[in-house]
């Protein structure tokens, strides 16, 4: 007997602050302007997507004590700007990264719950805890929470918002809630009817054990890094397995990779397509940078096209500012150098190598097989997907990849219900 | 030096505070309402202790379903993050294209400190101190970003010119921000800063910051006399009185076209008399209202050329003939003035 065919999730991520967008291309266009957001929700919602993906950074990135200035920087505010692509879309969800640490229970199941009402059920909360004293030089709050410190706030504080969310019954008068935890202690009336979808879906993004705890406790879906097949299915199968724990079943809990792609009239075409687009994410500059980020340590006099550095890392140091740390950075440094002498590359081409995430390159047909795979095959439940332009990034996948996934009977032809937890096929919250 | 007396086309704004409802299509349809009678722009109101949706969120939602109305909504600046409130506002800015304002409000009751649990409730003299210190901030965090720092300079790879961003550095006696903004300078430089300047504490606060005040008063008189101090006042900091607009704030009740034009002709008494620059008109029923004042207050005050009958300019900083704001980073080459 075979078992009912998996229906593959699909998200779109609006790119932008990092290296992912190829902003030299003469199709990139605005980053900002509120078109381009138009665009490629419009066009998520053409190929029925599940969800349109913003992240967030609250303190512009630095690297050597000044303004890092050669990827996309600037970005809207989340939540305010889907609040207005709700406007332009009818069934597409919307989901902002919000920080855990940088904001308050009340305000932030507040302003979801706003955006839930006024998009008709939409709304998903990316929960993002920040690792760093850097950005919290922007906030009230300041300082530092160390990883446990962060993910005990970041649980209660979704704990907090679903008991604000919880207490006004559909169609019934507000009860007063009270909340009094390790980090917050809170109390009072809810000023928002409950939302279409009860409670906005959940996303977590973070990778460490407690990150993974903290998705199986209480998400409803996990954006992670591990693309490719195998890590895809190890990290599938760690934090499915930790759903019983919590009284959870498999299906609660979405596993969507982030991932780009990229489409050929033939295979040999694609690749060289993605071969240029890695050259032109890589960039010299970006290719020093890179390494500095590794090594930390001023590497500006190497030259990109030749050899790696033979200098050991500096593990005490404070080069970049605002991105996730290499834990490692003596293990990274060793594996690229190794990378770097096995096959001859030159600084710049090892960064290529090493910084890719997965990607899924070849003609339509190849990669519909592929994504089905990987779902089929229990690596993912479906993905986010990171285009490299800004906005027409989309295009050629919604029209070329999406009506084979639909052949295959692998991807929804029309949107089932309004909201965005049918279409992730989750509970709505009692 | 008395202020001149106002002869210039009246300014219109109207409150479409509806606490209570919840779907978009309510809001959309009082703002293009409002779009269709060319007033200035639509304010609405929010408090954490009451039951409504957040008015920012509200506005965003309106703002592609409408062209030319601004869109000013109120928010707390005691319980709330200052960085956050000033990239949410220039995002409004962004995402309807020069048309967003916001009106600072303070929060004083222990019902809304408990909401929160993170401080006492505050004096309103302390609050609105503090008040004043975020519109000082959004306002540096809105020209940390100058409006060219974008390059895309593929020969060097440098996507934006770091010497354009700059730091805020901003210590203030409650909190402090480093900058620069996550969000490139709104179209309007600053987005409208509107204050209800009626009692003494916000007065303080509007004619440091404010574009647009607010007046409550029922009396062509004292608005006048009104508005005269906040000129001056506003002189007195170094600004230029002509740059800040001052509007009677005032209930009203529609049930009839007669209501709707003793409504014009009021108006055009309180703008004979020299008194405001417009007024910020609140509803008692916006629905019921709006719909009386657009389709027969308008048209008196527009036959009257009180009112202008289109709007000649796209930005709520041009229905108000408000400059857009210089840059206080690109004047001096990076400290603010
Ligand atoms: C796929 C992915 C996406 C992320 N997106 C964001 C983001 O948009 N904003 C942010 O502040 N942090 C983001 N993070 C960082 C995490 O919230 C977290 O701070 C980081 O992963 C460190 O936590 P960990 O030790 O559990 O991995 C992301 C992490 C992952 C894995």
């Amino acid at each position: 007997m075979t078992e009912p065919k998996k229906h593959i999730h699909l998200a779109a991520h609006f790119p932008g602050v990092n290296n992912t967008t190829v902003w030299a291309d003469p199709r990139s266009g605005s980053q900002i302007d509120f078109s381009s957001f138009e665009h490629l929700a419009r066009t998520a919602e053409r190929g029925t997507f599940d969800f349109f993906f913003l992240a967030e950074g609250l303190r512009l990135r630095e690297h050597k004590g000044r303004i890092h200035d050669l990827d996309v920087v600037g970005r809207p505010e989340s939540i305010t700007l889907l609040n207005a692509l709700a406007a332009v879309t009818d069934r597409l969800g919307l989901a902002a990264t919000v920080n855990a640490t940088f904001n308050e229970p009340y305000e932030t199941a507040r302003r979801f719950a706003s955006l839930d009402h006024l998009s008709g059920g939409r709304a998903a909360w990316n929960v993002v805890t920040s690792p760093d004293a850097f950005t919290g030089e922007n906030f009230r709050r300041g300082g530092y929470l160390d990883r446990g410190d962060r993910y005990s706030r970041a649980a209660e504080f979704v704990a907090t918002a679903r008991q604000l969310w919880d207490s006004w019954p559909p169609g019934g008068e507000p009860r007063p809630f009270a909340h009094h935890g390790r980090h917050f202690r809170v109390e009072g009336t809810f000023g928002v009817p409950r939302s279409p979808q009860g409670h906005p879906v959940v996303i977590q993004a973070g990778d460490s054990g407690e990150g993974r705890e903290f998705a199986a406790s209480c998400a409803d879906v996990a954006f992670t890094r591990h693309g490719t097949l195998e890590a895809g299915r190890a990290f599938y199968a760690d934090v499915k397995g930790r759903l019983a724990a919590y009284g959870r079943e498999p299906g609660d809990l979405k596993i969507m990779p982030g991932v780009t792609f990229v489409l050929g009239d033939t295979a040999a075409e694609a690749q060289e397509k993605a071969a240029e687009i890695r050259h032109r994410q890589i960039s010299p500059q970006n290719a020093i940078l890179a390494l500095e980020q590794v090594w930390g340590r001023d590497l500006s006099g190497y030259d990109p096209d030749g050899p790696l550095p033979d200098i050991d890392p500096d593990p005490e140091s404070a080069l970049a500012q605002g991105r996730v740390k290499i834990a490692d950075p003596f293990a990274t440094a060793a594996k690229w150098r190794a990378l770097s002498e096995a096959k001859g590359l030159s600084i710049r081409q090892t960064v290529i190598e090493n910084t890719g995430r997965q990607s899924f390159i070849g003609t339509p047909q190849t990669v519909a097989a592929e994504l089905d795979a990987f779902v089929q095959g229990g690596a993912a439940d479906g993905f986010i997907l990171v285009p490299h332009l800004t906005p027409g990034g989309l295009d050629d996948f919604v029209d070329q990849v999406v009506p084979l996934l639909r052949e295959r009977g692998a991807f929804r032809t029309e949107y089932g219900g309004s909201t965005l937890r049918s279409h992730l096929g989750l509970h709505t919250p009692a | 030096m008395p202020a001149p007396l106002v002869r210039s086309p009246v300014h219109l704004a109207v409150a479409i505070d509806g606490a209570g409802h919840y779907d978009a299509a309510h809001f959309t349809a009082l703002a293009r309402l409002a779009e269709r009678g060319t007033l200035d722009f639509v304010t609405l109101g929010d408090s954490f202790a009451r039951p409504g949706l957040d008015a920012p969120a509200v506005l965003a939602r309106v703002a592609p379903a409408t062209e030319r109305i601004g869109l000013v909504p109120a928010v707390n600046t005691t319980h709330t993050e200052p960085f956050h409130v000033s990239s949410a506002i220039a995002t409004l800015d962004w995402v309807s294209r020069g048309r967003a304002g916001w009106s600072p409000e303070v929060s004083t009751t222990e019902t809304e400190a408990r909401l929160f649990g993170r401080r006492p409730a505050a004096n309103a003299a302390d609050a609105w101190h503090e008040a004043g210190e975020v519109a000082d901030v959004a306002a540096r965090l809105w020209d940390s970003w100058e409006d060219d720092a974008e390059i895309r300079d593929e020969s060097t790879g440098r996507f934006v010119d770091r010497d354009k961003l700059h730091h805020v550095d901003f210590e203030g006696r409650t909190f402090s921000v480093r900058g620069p903004a996550i969000v490139p300078r709104p179209p309007q430089g600053h987005p409208v800063t509107v204050i209800d300047a009626t009692a003494a504490r916000p007065r303080a606060a509007a004619v440091r910051h404010a574009d647009v005040a607010l007046v409550r008063t029922q009396d062509p008189l004292s608005a006048r006399t009104t508005r005269q101090e906040l000129r001056d006042r506003a002189r007195a900091h170094g600004r230029d009185p002509e740059r800040l607009r001052v509007l009677g704030s005032v209930p009203v009740e529609l049930h009839t076209t007669a209501d709707a034009v003793e409504l014009a002709a009021l108006i055009g008494d309180w703008h004979a008399q020299g008194a405001v620059d417009g007024f910020h008109l609140r509803p008692a029923d916006p629905e019921r209202d709006l719909g009386l004042l657009v389709g027969a207050t308008v048209p008196v005050l527009q036959h009257r050329c009180l009112l202008r009958r289109f709007y000649p300019g796209a930005t709520l900083r041009e229905h108000l003939g408000l400059a857009r704001p210089v840059n206080q980073y690109a004047l001096t080459g990076g400290s603010p003035s």
